[in-house]
């Protein structure tokens, strides 16, 4: 089973957490909804694939008229309220997502960290940034990802297929460096 | 005989001897060696067997073209069948097999095929077999299956672990010879990322042992390894070109090692913007008779095997050739100080510079002639020389051990054509080319395949490097990284060599007895000769296709790399039609096979295929569920305990249920949110009842049909707030309808003003289900849930054990029954209150078994079961559901079609057999008289059907033709065993028909 102090011959280790997640759906480009989420959350709403961070908080692109709100979890239901105060009056629509995605974080050499995902998701992981977020595949399952520093891949995917995301990312990141 | 030499071989290492097993015998060889090479180096020159006559083989080529040295490699849970010797290298401990043989390679029973020959002719499959038609299943097939494959198929679990990798890059070069080298240094000289693929262990492909090129590929290589921006792998096969670029790379990582640790292969998934396919040319064999007989070998390959592994294939080597390359061969064997009895040339005027180099050596050149014959059964004992014009009257007998032949060349065109690039026939040279003007095309209308070098049909070293170094440019030209020409010395600046044109020799001799042709092969692995070749045309197989097809030529597992040119020249002949016009069969991916590990990558075990669990699934596995597939899911078909099956766990689990409490868990179960201003409009037009009427807080079921009217799903709908709906959805409908709402709301009302969220997975959701539901709710702390104040389709918000839940009161049983809903990292616990709660009252999980059964009970439909896609509600007696006053709803329309709206589509009811016997699952109702085809005709057909332990007899629905008319008819229904069951029409609701349980 999986020890999430596991640490791979690659160097190469997992771990899970479990923040608050808020599904935000809005137009990201209205002037009124950005400036609310900006307001609440104290981010910028992003641009098409980036992920901002300021202390713990994330705000992440997850589509045109979709945001991922990322935040410790002793914030969640404050947050939940001034959101919906917020955005009240505009057509926006608040979800509590805490619950139905896992937190995967990577750690270790960044040319094994690239390496362990190469393997799995259909992305450019050579050119793939700091600050960028993929929502992709993950094998067979849909999964999102980004690299807030250095050294450090966090992953969702959806609770139910959370087991099969470990399986599949400890065997991934167990196989070494492709490309040095 | 074959043997290694004294000296020399540039890719073995003398200080590193390896042994390994062939058919049981230890033998050695050398790092460095194929097994091809370390079999010949101990004079094992008969390989296998072939496919149809098991006629003894010999290897024939050197590289991935060969038909004839397949193996099977390695042991128990690592034992591949049909491995190219030529491609396969040794190591220590290396176990190989011939194949296609019994009881042994030297002696084989199946070789009585080949006396039997001509009672095989092309297409023998299709008519021999006709007749008697009952000898097909018991006789002719089982027959055929015992003697059809080449290799045996593994018996135990692969032993190794496959990944794939995903790669992108601005240039992809497929083929690390000189062409391929010249192109990957040219295209990253402008910064471009450029990816280098080579099938082989070495890189320069042909250049080093033809060309005298070592220095020249060394430099590029070394060159190309300075590079961050280069990637190159060896042993990694381009397989498949498709559309946008898409390549398929097959890399064998632990095939060459004794060491296995590690993925056994890597499946390159590669975008790339530009590709090169450098991919070089094959020697074409001679139609000759007897070019079958281990020791005739292509004149490339004999020279191979002399440079690379310093092995001959004979003492005494007869080359013939249609060309100046073969000369290449006789001179490197006389250099090496080995006997060429004879060069026999086809064309009257003989070979160029290289001739003359031949007969300044000694060598006897003959021109103009042809070999009417080789001698020997599994080894050359000799040639029989006649003249090519002739028929093949014999002039003189040459005793050698060896046959190198040389037919010209085909470019390998195969990654070109993959993905819809076209050919040229160059008449001059007797070989199809990649047409420059017609490449495959990208999305946007332009190229994306440029081809370099020998592919190119370019043989000339220093053409070839030019060439190699100007698709380079164009290519990374056009991914915006212009380059510049690199310096590139060597071979270019030597002195071309006079050669005398190819002459297309596609019979040798041009007018060989029908004897002659009948052992003259095309395909060495499917047993294809001239003569099949011409009969298929003489029977009207004109197209090439169909020919391939009668006649198996090209159908191996090699898709006749040697084979094809000389064989759609016969069939060019045979129908006097050019070449051209008879053109090629197609070009499919792989190159050459790839394995099945390879392509299932990390799917395997327990990552074979994502399992969805609930947030309770480890609890049902600690007791005793017995876990059913529902979608991606695994939920619990029904608690066993010990002592019961399936059966009895599942009728306990409802008497109880019905009788006190029973706990579902219903986590699976979609659940869409919908919001928004336009909401109630988007959610009328998504069901066919009206939706937007109903008031928050309170619920209603509802059915969702596709555009075509039939019902898609159904499940509740709670009105969360004015703006706001939830919409429950069936376990396997939640991610197809919210793809459906999501694409309505995209493409048809983008203007709406509507969000939906799945949050399916963010709640765990419990039914408590039972006369003493309530009692437990009000146990773990709801207040005022009394009656009216908590009325039935109705939910409210509750503190539950602590935990925030929202509580629906809905019922699938007939039972009062509450839904409650909580975030997912809760529903433990809850659930977990709700068993000690419900302790006194015997409380018990039950299964999806039990929760079809009360439903079925009820009378309640099941998507899935009473639906097919073929279903509209209508069929289902829920006209009561489809709303009258809204304009319309997605499948309106569709269901006011002549055959939706007749008055004889089969309709829901209840059947009850006689005998109180549960009706077969799918069973039909039989009506009298047959159809056109001789079937009796149907009037109906069971949809659900179980054994009722409330009712203790077996209950049923079913679609009956009329069904609803015909109340109390009893309809016979067919049963697997034969005849029939009789069965009564009656209501499906058979289990408290006035819902008093539920409406308490």
């Amino acid at each position: 089973m999986f020890d999430p102090a596991q640490a791979h011959d690659t160097g190469v280790a997992i771990t899970t957490s479990a923040p608050g997640m808020i599904t935000l759906r809005g137009a990201l480009e209205d002037t009124a909804f950005k400036a609310a989420v900006e307001e609440v959350s104290g981010l910028t709403v992003p641009e098409p694939r980036e992920i901002v961070q300021s202390g713990e908080h994330r705000l992440a692109w997850m589509g045109p008229d979709e945001a991922l709100l990322i935040l410790p979890r002793d914030a969640l239901c404050d947050t939940l309220a001034a959101l919906e105060t917020a955005l009240k009056g505009h057509h926006a629509l608040v979800a509590d997502m805490s619950d139905a995605r896992r937190l995967f974080h990577l750690t270790g050499p960044d040319a094994a960290l690239r390496d362990t995902l190469a393997r799995l998701c259909p992305v450019d992981m050579r050119a793939f940034q700091l600050g960028e977020i993929r929502r992709t595949r993950l094998a067979q399952i849909a999964a999102a990802f980004w690299m807030g520093e250095e050294g450090r891949l966090n992953l969702i995917c959806f609770r139910s297929v959370a087991q099969y995301a470990e399986d599949l990312l400890s065997d991934a990141a167990g196989k070494g460096v492709v490309l040095h | 005989m074959s043997t290694r030499l004294t000296k020399g071989g540039r890719r073995i290492d003398r200080s590193q001897p390896v042994t390994f097993r062939f058919n049981g015998r230890t033998l050695r060889g050398y790092r460095g060696d194929t097994l091809a090479s370390a079999l010949l180096a101990n004079d094992q020159m008969m390989m296998g067997r072939s496919f149809k006559y098991h006629r003894p083989r010999g290897v024939v080529a050197s590289g991935a073209e060969e038909p004839n040295a397949l193996m099977g490699i390695g042991q128990g849970g690592r034992f591949e069948p049909n491995q190219r010797a030529t491609q396969q290298e040794v190591f220590e401990g290396l176990e190989a097999e011939s194949q296609n043989h019994w009881p042994s390679l030297a002696f084989d029973v199946g070789e009585v095929n080949a006396a039997l020959s001509r009672f095989l002719p092309a297409g023998f499959y299709y008519k021999t077999f006709l007749w008697p038609r009952a000898f097909w299943k018991h006789v002719y097939e089982p027959v055929i299956r015992q003697s059809a494959g080449l290799g045996k198929a593994p018996k135990d679990r692969d032993a190794d672990t496959y990944e794939h990798y995903y790669h992108f890059t601005d240039v992809l070069v497929i083929g690390g010879g000189l062409a391929g080298l010249a192109a990957a240094r040219a295209a990253a000289s402008g910064g471009a990322r450029v990816t280098l693929l080579e099938q082989s262990a070495h890189w320069g492909g042909r250049a080093p042992t033809d060309d005298d090129a070592t220095d020249q590929v060394e430099a590029l290589v070394a060159d190309l390894s300075k590079m961050d921006h280069v990637t190159m792998r060896l042993r990694c096969m381009g397989a498949g070109v498709y559309d946008h670029g898409y390549v398929l790379g097959y890399e064998r990582l632990t095939d060459h090692l004794a060491d296995k640790t590690g993925p056994r292969h890597r499946l390159w998934r590669i975008r790339a913007a530009q590709i090169i396919t450098a991919t070089g040319a094959i020697e074409r064999p001679l139609s000759f008779a007897g070019n079958d007989v281990p020791g005739v070998t292509l004149a490339s390959a004999v020279r191979d095997y002399l440079a690379d592994y310093c092995v001959s294939v004979g003492d005494r080597t007869v080359v013939v050739t249609n060309n100046d390359d073969a000369y290449l061969t006789a001179l490197a064997l006389d250099r090496a100080g080995l006997s060429v009895p004879a060069i026999i040339d086809a064309r009257q005027e003989g070979g160029g510079d290289l001739a003359e180099a031949a007969r300044a050596r000694g060598i006897r050149v003959l021109t103009g002639h042809a070999v009417a014959k080789v001698t020997g059964r599994t080894r050359v004992t000799g040639v029989k020389l006649a003249r090519q014009t002739g028929e093949g009257a014999v002039i003189e007998d040459i005793a050698c051990d060896a046959v190198a032949m040389s037919g010209g060349w085909s470019p390998v065109v195969h990654l070109w054509s993959h993905c819809g690039g076209k050919l040229n026939w160059d008449d001059a040279e007797a070989m199809f080319r990649p047409d420059a003007t017609r490449p495959p095309t990208g999305a946007d209308g332009e190229g994306f395949v440029n081809c370099a070098g020998a592919a190119d049909g370019v043989f000339a070293p220093g053409e070839i490097l030019q060439a190699g170094a100007a698709a380079g440019l164009r290519a990374a030209g056009a991914t915006g990284h212009p380059g510049q020409m690199p310096d590139l010395a060597g071979p270019s600046e030597r002195p071309l060599r006079r050669a005398n044109p190819l002459e297309p020799v596609w019979l040798m001799p041009a007018s060989a007895t029908r004897a002659l042709r009948a052992k003259t092969w095309l395909d060495y692995q499917n047993d294809v000769k001239v003569t099949d070749v011409q009969l298929a045309a003489q029977e009207g197989f004109e197209s090439v296709e169909h020919a391939k097809r009668y006649t198996t030529l090209g159908m191996a597992t090699d898709q006749g790399k040697l084979s094809n040119i000389n064989g759609l020249a016969i069939l060019s002949g045979a129908l006097d039609t050019p070449i051209p016009q008879v053109g090629t069969t197609t070009f499919r991916p792989p190159f050459t096979p790839i394995s099945m590990g390879a392509i299932a990558g990390e799917a395997r075990a327990e990552t074979f295929q994502p399992l969805r669990r609930s947030p309770l699934h480890d609890w049902h596995a600690a007791h005793g569920a017995d876990f059913e597939p529902v979608g991606a899911w695994r939920r619990p078909y029904a608690y066993v305990r010990p002592g019961e099956d399936r059966h009895s766990a599942t009728a306990r689990e409802i008497t109880q249920t019905r009788a006190a409490l029973g706990l579902l868990d219903a986590s699976t179960l979609g659940k869409i949110i919908v919001k928004g201003p336009d909401a109630g409009r988007f959610m009328d037009m998504l069901y066919t009842n009206m939706m937007s009427t109903l008031k928050p807080g309170r619920c209603r079921y509802g059915l969702m049909c596709s555009e075509n009217g039939f019902l898609m799903d159904d499940g509740v709908v709670a009105r969360w707030d004015e703006e706001t709906f939830l919409c429950h959805t069936t376990t396997g409908g939640a991610d197809r309808i919210h793809a459906h709402m999501e694409e309505w709301l995209q493409t048809e009302w983008w203007d709406w003003k509507v969000w939906t969220v799945n949050a399916t997975e963010q709640y765990a959701q419990i039914a408590v289900v039972g006369p003493k539901a309530r009692i437990v709710l009000e146990k773990l702390g709801a207040e005022g849930v009394e009656g009216e104040a908590f009325p039935f389709m109705s939910f409210q918000n509750h503190r539950l054990a602590g935990i925030d839940s929202r509580v629906y009161r809905i019922s699938f049983s007939g039972e009062l029954s509450y839904e409650i809903a909580v975030p997912a990292g809760q529903g433990l616990a809850l659930w977990q209150a709700l068993l000690d709660a419900g302790a006194e009252f015997g409380v018990m999980p039950y299964g999806t078994e039990a929760l079809h059964v009360m439903r079925a009970e009820k009378g309640f439909i099941m998507i899935g079961d009473e639906t097919d896609g073929t279903i509209i509600p209508q069929d289902l007696g829920l006209d009561w559901a489809i709303s009258k006053k809204k304009d319309d709803y997605i499948g309106k329309r569709a269901q006011q079609r002549e055959d939706m709206a007749r008055s004889d589509r089969w309709k829901l009811v209840g059947l009850k057999t006689l005998d109180g016997s549960v009706l077969p699952e799918g069973a039909y109702a039989v009506a009298p008289g047959h159809n056109a085809n001789g079937q009796r005709n149907v009037q109906g057909r069971v949809t659900s059907t179980y054994h009722s332990p409330t009712l203790e007899r077996g209950i049923a629905m079913g679609l009956v033709l009329n069904g609803p008319n015909r109340m109390g008819e009893t309809v016979e229904f067919d049963t697997l065993e034969g005849g029939t069951v009789p069965a009564r029409i009656v209501d499906p609701v058979v289990f408290d028909k006035a819902g008093e349980k539920q409406n308490v």
